[in-house]
């Protein structure tokens, strides 16, 4: 009986957790960036393949736009990104090694190095912590990246290897699942090559790729940092009337709300349906006790005879029916944080949602709290028939 | 018979006293139960012979403070039962009467132990008697009254930790003999007590409830159909006769 509650909390507070925890991954992701920048498009979007690397962008802009935005007087840093290529179903971001250093998360943590440093020949990459744990890879070694974002075989740039010359420390962010190169790297593999396919005869050797222009002419987005975060409409209206292309930039606090506010009707209606289950758990419990009292009717009434009320065996129906509740509750919510302490790895994998294992929100404890408050409730219904039978019996059972 | 310390003005020479009693079962085809006169006295060990639907349950009931009659005199240990709130006649049958039932007498999720001291838990005044009979001081003292119960009903001590349903048949009901005599209650109502056992255990069963009323002073109603029982009983009445 307590199991079917434990596994109706497990599957209450599991919703729960994954959307909280999903929240805080999304907005701690750009917490530290005041304006997204890209081709115009939806700002849920360009937030969607900008900074959590979902989806692809629809167009790119121009090297010139970037130069326009980050000499900007009110701009205090700008990150150029240029996505498209992958290696091994990791995403390769194109950048500078202001991404290093100006890139703020969380409470305004900026991203710190395990092992070596930014990228500064042209073929050095910087990956993300999990890209290393998962791959197994170290300072030093060779890869080899994809064009496109999936991977597909043949489409390698196999010609122009990478050197691994750092490793981030884990942040729990999509950069965790990044491998990062400089902006001149992504013109160079693809210098041989012409709307996504290698140019048939034309091969450029890795030691020659220097010999020609690596400026960067495109790029899919930039993060920008403000000086004072006051002028932030003013910019963002700088931006969206840029006259050399059409460009767009969100806030990303704006955009983020917009994108929950899509998101949250599908997340209401998991939390509906759990909640669902829970009832179904606790009217369960009460059908089983209230089918085990007719066989009870000989113990209620030798606890009459010894002097129980019949409100005391009331209660003691309604306290039964408490303790499953609050066993079960408590028996789920270990078997979450065991859950989500093995799961944890796998969200982090396939979906990107770091759970911080343990750790239940103030909304999952008022959850339990709810649950275990109606259990109460639900159990005065048991509570209740015990008390008639034991008025009705008195100290002969009528069996 | 000692009873002092009952803080009750009026010593009664009766332990039950029925006049004129009227009880009806609601609803318009309700049982009727009339007593014109019961009364029994201290340490009376009474055998209360009826066939099934002659009233017993009734009887036991009122007796028990369940069950509210019509105006009349009922009255317990000279008590009036029908001065009492339904929560004072609670109080009243855990602190003054002990009761023993046909069959599946005990709480099947309590041990032994447990079972015998369930009036204790109800009754500050039983728990304090049993705490005198312990004639200790010891931590368990409670515990040491109950093993000792159930040792005179014949019950090894090892059974005491035992889960009640564990037992034979026979040894539930000297528990059970033990849950009504624990805490030295004035009246013991037996409802056939013996019915479930066979006639060997029945024998035995009722010497030991006899020995025991006998040796503490407690009066006995014992209701039961087998009239080859009556003869160890100081007084046999048949229920019809009671009936008015």
């Amino acid at each position: 009986m307590a199991i079917s509650i434990a596994l109706s909390v497990i599957l209450l507070l599991g919703v729960e957790q994954l959307r909280t925890q999903a929240r805080e991954n999304f907005s701690q992701s750009i917490s530290g960036t005041d304006l997204v920048v890209g081709a115009r498009t939806s700002p849920i979007q360009l937030m969607l393949y900008a900074v959590f690397r979902l989806g692809d962008a629809t167009h790119s802009i121009r090297w010139a736009s970037f130069q326009a935005i980050a000499q900007h007087p009110a701009v205090a840093w700008a990150i150029p990104i240029s996505l498209g290529d992958s290696h091994r179903g990791f995403a390769v971001v194109g950048t500078t090694p202001a991404y290093f250093k100006y890139f703020r998360y969380a409470d305004g943590r900026s991203l710190a190095f395990s092992a070596g440093g930014p990228f500064g020949d042209i073929f050095d990459a910087v990956i993300g912590a999990d890209v290393a744990e998962q791959l197994g890879y170290h300072l030093g070694d060779h890869i080899i990246l994809n064009h496109g974002a999936k991977d597909i075989g043949l489409a390698q740039h196999a010609d122009k290897p990478f050197q691994v010359v750092g490793i981030l420390k884990r942040t729990g962010l999509p950069v965790d699942r990044s491998v990062h190169v400089g902006l001149e790297a992504i013109e160079a593999i693809h210098l041989d090559w012409q709307g996504g396919a290698p140019i048939a005869g034309l091969s450029i050797p890795a030691e020659y790729v220097r010999k020609f222009d690596l400026n960067p002419k495109e790029l899919t987005a930039v993060l920008i940092g403000l000086k004072s975060r006051v002028g932030v409409f003013q910019m963002q209206r700088f931006i969206n009337q840029y006259r050399g292309e059409p460009l767009l930039a969100v806030l990303p606090g704006v955009a983020l709300d917009e994108l929950w506010s899509v998101v949250g009707i599908v997340e209401n209606s998991l939390l509906i349906i759990s909640a669902l289950v829970v009832a179904v758990g606790l009217s369960g419990l009460v059908a089983v006790v209230l089918a085990g009292l007719g066989e009870r009717r000989r113990e209620l009434a030798i606890l009459r005879s010894v002097g129980a009320g019949p409100r005391v065996v009331f209660m003691l129906l309604a306290i039964e029916g408490l303790i499953i509740v609050v066993v079960g509750s408590l028996l789920g919510l270990l078997g979450l944080i065991a859950l989500s302490h093995f799961a944890a790895p796998f969200l982090q994998a396939h979906l990107g949602i770091s759970l911080t294992a343990g750790l239940i929100s103030a909304e999952a404890w008022q959850l339990l709290l709810l649950v275990m408050a109606t259990g109460f409730l639900v159990s005065l219904v048991p509570g209740y028939r015990a008390y008639r039978i034991s008025l009705a019996d008195g100290l002969t059972p009528r069996l | 018979m000692n009873r002092s310390g009952m803080g009750r003005s009026g010593v009664s020479e009766f332990v039950i006293d029925i006049e004129n009693l009227v009880f009806q079962w609601p609803g318009r085809n309700g049982f009727r139960l009339s007593i014109p006169q019961f009364k029994v006295k201290p340490g009376e060990r009474i055998f209360l012979q009826g066939a099934s639907g002659s009233g017993k349950s009734t009887l036991l009931g009122l007796l028990g403070g369940v069950l509210l009659p019509q105006p009349c005199r009922l009255r317990v240990l000279d008590t009036d039962m029908t001065a009492l709130t339904s929560s004072a006649r609670d109080r009243f049958r855990v602190d003054h009467v002990g009761f023993l039932f046909q069959q599946f007498n005990l709480v099947p999720y309590l041990s032994v132990r447990e079972n015998v001291l369930l009036p204790c838990r109800f009754s500050p005044r039983r728990r304090q008697r049993s705490l005198e009979a312990a004639g200790t001081n010891a931590a368990n003292a409670l515990e040491q009254s109950a093993d000792r119960l159930l040792a005179q009903l014949g019950l090894d001590a090892a059974l005491a930790r035992q889960p009640a349903t564990a037992l034979s048949v026979g040894q539930q009901q000297r528990v059970a003999a033990a849950r009504a005599l624990i805490g030295h209650p004035e009246l013991i109502i037996a409802d056939e007590p013996t019915s479930a056992l066979d006639s060997d255990r029945q024998a035995e069963f009722l010497d030991l409830l006899l020995e025991r009323c006998e040796n503490e002073n407690v009066t006995l109603i014992f209701v039961s159909h087998d009239e080859r029982l009556a003869q160890h009983f100081t007084r046999s009445i048949h229920l019809n006769e009671l009936r008015g």
